[in-house]
């Protein structure tokens, strides 16, 4: 087979600022400047190094401030579709070292109300009070009557990831545990099936990394970590159109399974199969949304998520651990983006080795996700400790 | 507890060019949906082009304004302080066969569950908006008064 055409792309620097409920004295521009300083010193750089940005409204400012202009830009939201494009931007030369970068604070002021990014006002969901615990919680709910998935296996997953954070010394939520699935159905009910546990929190943060070509990455002080594969699917805007588990485009396949397309093909550009992922980096918004992954990137049958998870299978020492750092859930979740690319410096910890909890041992290839069928997109990133082959 | 419609001061739609005549039809008392002339297939939400052939020859017919609930979820933490919780946003199969995101009221949240049958009943919110909720097939709207 082939080399796909960001075989020679490696990601060189990571960083996370303190993430909390509330940072005081930054906004999101200042928090997210201190996570670009992160990353370059991680990754042995100086800005004069970087001739490529994406950080979706952000770019364009970080560029100037740094003052490396001209630089490629990427104004795309920066989640996994902006670091592909930033890998893509490199593989074709048209930058040879990029940071992606994204960070929060100072945004979720009205506290009786949802996180602003959390309800946006289209006129089809607004007056039904919809946010998106309530727009996931209607994907749980079809997928529960199709196929019997039950609370205690949603809770399975909560307690999982929670205790991932709980013994990560940087989440927000570190020591609020451990959890047993009957502490999270023991938690007050936001949207029917999900309990407050099920939920993502919300807090303030920022994340950024540094990707550059192989040639470079050879004198940089990190190991590097190789793209493996990736892609993005999506089936429309999220939050205006109802999330319909069976709503599907002219291919036939539907909302529920999405993210296969993309998980196809990232598998494809690896030449590995699921079997072959060591540690599962999957996006954590609403803990059915963990099962509801691992039946669309075909780690089991539709409708055997809800089994797939029980009996320490998802736990790290099993054989799929998910989300080691908390995720969404406990570790942080800063906004719009940030929490997204945060999947992805996970991953990139765990094939270092170097994580400060949690590590899976001889972690080889990680699979990070973005997204979730509640919100009508899924986005795959497969990482590797050595290239593809 | 039976559920009832949110009280006016909740956060309004602003229709759109595209989607005016939807939100006519919810005033005068109906579900209204796109049809294509050219393919007749159905379009919903409301959109610029036909789902099916892309095209721009869309009209309008109107919904039995009954089907069957898709999906639900009992919100207890609202999305504003607005909201008098619990109220329940559900996804309606409608007989024409297009899923509508709306609301169920009329019953105890006790009694809902997936394929229930149900049908729509209108509620004026201002001046411009009335919204259609759901009710269980065969019952009234709720009494409004407190």
């Amino acid at each position: 087979m082939p080399k796909h055409f960001l075989h020679d792309v490696a990601i060189v620097g990571i960083y996370n600022t303190p993430q909390a409920r509330v940072l005081e004295d930054h906004d999101s521009d200042t928090i997210t400047v201190a996570a670009c300083r992160g990353a370059i010193a991680d990754a042995g750089l100086t800005p004069a190094d970087i001739d490529g940005v994406a950080a979706g409204g952000k770019a364009a400012p970080l560029i100037y401030w740094m003052r490396n202009g001209p630089a490629w830009r990427s104004m795309n939201p920066p989640s996994i579709p902006a670091v592909l494009q930033a890998a893509a931007a490199i593989a074709a030369g048209q930058c040879h070292t990029a940071i992606v970068t994204d960070g929060m604070a100072g945004v979720y002021t009205q506290r009786r109300s949802t996180a602003p990014w959390t309800r946006p006002s289209n006129e089809f969901v607004v007056s039904y009070g919809m946010f998106t615990a309530a727009e996931f919680a209607l994907i749980a709910r079809r997928h529960m009557y199709l196929y019997g998935t039950t609370p205690e296996q949603l809770a399975t997953v909560s307690a999982t990831i929670r205790n991932n954070g709980h013994v990560h010394p940087d989440a927000i939520y570190r020591g609020r545990g451990p959890f047993t699935p009957e502490d999270i159905l023991a938690s007050r009910m936001v949207a029917d099936p999900f309990h407050l546990l099920d939920c993502a929190m919300t807090s303030e943060g920022a994340c950024a990394m540094v990707l550059t070509n192989a040639e470079r990455a050879a004198d940089m002080p990190q190991k590097p970590v190789w793209i493996l594969g990736g892609s993005g699917d999506t089936y429309g805007p999220s939050y205006q159109h109802p999330p319909t588990w069976s709503f599907s485009g002219r291919s036939g396949e539907i909302n529920g399974t999405v993210g296969r397309r993309s998980a196809q093909q990232a598998f494809g550009m690896a030449g590995i199969t699921h079997k072959d992922v060591d540690v599962c980096e999957f996006y954590d918004p609403f803990s059915f949304e963990i099962i509801r992954q691992f039946e669309a990137f075909g780690f089991c049958q539709e409708g055997e998520g809800g089994d797939f998870v029980m009996d320490g299978r998802i736990e790290v020492g099993g054989e799929f651990p998910v989300t080691t750092d908390g995720g969404v859930m406990s570790f942080s979740h800063g906004g719009a983006a940030v929490q997204q690319l945060q999947r992805i410096t996970r991953a990139v910890e765990q094939l270092r080795g170097n994580c400060k909890s949690q590590q899976v041992k001889g972690a080889e290839v990680a699979m990070a996700t973005n997204g979730g069928a509640g919100a009508l997109f899924t986005d795959v990133l497969l990482l590797g400790s050595e290239k593809a082959a | 507890m039976m559920l009832k419609p949110q009280r006016p001061g909740i956060p309004l739609p602003v229709p759109t060019i595209v989607s005016a005549p939807f939100w006519e039809g919810c005033s005068a008392g109906e579900i209204r949906y796109q049809c294509c002339n050219d393919c007749d297939a159905i379009t919903m939400n409301p959109s610029p082009a036909c789902s099916a052939c892309f095209g721009p020859n869309l009209r309008w017919e109107a919904s039995s304004g009954k089907g069957s609930v898709y999906s639900y979820t009992v919100v207890w933490r609202p999305q504003t302080p607005d909201f008098e919780v619990p109220y329940v946003p559900a996804i309606i199969e409608m007989e024409e066969g297009f899923p509508l995101m709306s609301s169920i009221v009329g019953c105890d949240v006790e009694e809902i569950e997936v394929a229930m049958l149900v049908e729509a009943v209108f509620v004026k919110m201002s001046d411009e908006i009335t919204l259609a909720y759901f009710v269980p097939e065969g019952r009234d709207l709720p009494d409004l008064a407190v």
